[in-house]
């Protein structure tokens, strides 16, 4: 993870295009002025953290399944529960699964475990709209290259 | 077996907490109903679990926008229940 640059995927796992489910890794860091402030002695990831690593792996699915020509951002988040806390140092191991594909919009279910543990859960929504710019596109590209994006996965 | 009125307007009653007896035919789902683009994906999810359909909303939108559209050919509840009800026959005659 870069906390500071607001990516919170290290690397794509699994991405099933038939199931329409995503599973990525993120090795939270062991130290980060997050930390520091959240809490000092009892440093724990944010809730909102783990549901933004959960709507980031929903978000690499959405655009591996709209074929990378759309940009999904995150619209509502139901049902979030936080089940035990997530500590600097730990790998996450992040699961995410399509629910609805609408028009315009789409709805996941995500999980994050630590050692095939439950930590957290989530239900979201997204808008996707065509990419605004092509430095957006560009930048998804590179992020695509570093998480090891299937590209294979994408209809010519 | 309720008709696709009650069954966008229960919806709606309970996707937006919004009093079942002010929702009517003639409601305007924006102006009337006060739902909001957020609160309208909601519903459009339900809507299109429960008929098996998939609204078309960004055609609707892109519709309206370019000015080819009025909202309330769409989002008045009985012409937004005509557009289900024929999203519904055409489902059923590709099949």
């Amino acid at each position: 993870m870069d906390l500071n640059y607001f990516r919170l995927i290290d690397r794509i796992l699994d991405l099933n295009m038939v199931e329409k489910t995503i599973t990525v890794e993120a090795q939270v860091p062991t130290e980060n002025t997050i930390f520091e402030g959240h809490f000092p002695g009892y440093p724990i990831m944010p809730g909102v953290l783990l549901i933004e690593s959960m709507a980031q792996t929903s978000g690499w699915l959405l655009v591996a399944l709209l074929n990378f020509e759309r940009m999904p951002f995150l619209a509502a988040v139901k049902e979030a529960k936080m089940r035990g806390f997530v500590t600097p140092g730990e790998l996450l191991t992040v699961e995410a699964s399509l629910v609805h594909e609408g028009s315009g919009y789409a709805i996941t279910e995500a999980k994050v475990k630590v050692a095939g543990k439950l930590r957290s859960n989530a239900t979201l929504t997204f808008s996707h709209i065509p990419f605004p710019n092509p430095d957006l596109r560009g930048h998804m590209d590179a992020v695509a290259k570093r998480i090891g994006f299937p590209q294979q996965a994408l209809q010519p | 077996m309720s008709s696709t009125f009650d069954q966008v307007a229960t919806i709606i009653a309970e996707t937006c907490d919004i009093p079942r007896d002010t929702i009517t035919p003639d409601s305007h789902a924006i102006d009337d109903l006060g739902i909001d683009s957020l609160d309208f994906l909601d519903i459009a999810f339900a809507i299109d679990k429960a008929f098996g359909i998939k609204l078309p909303l960004e055609k609707w939108t892109q519709e309206v926008n370019d000015g080819k559209a009025t909202t309330e050919q769409y989002f008045v509840l009985k012409n937004l229940c005509a557009r289900i009800d024929e999203l519904v026959a055409a489902k059923g005659a590709g099949a």
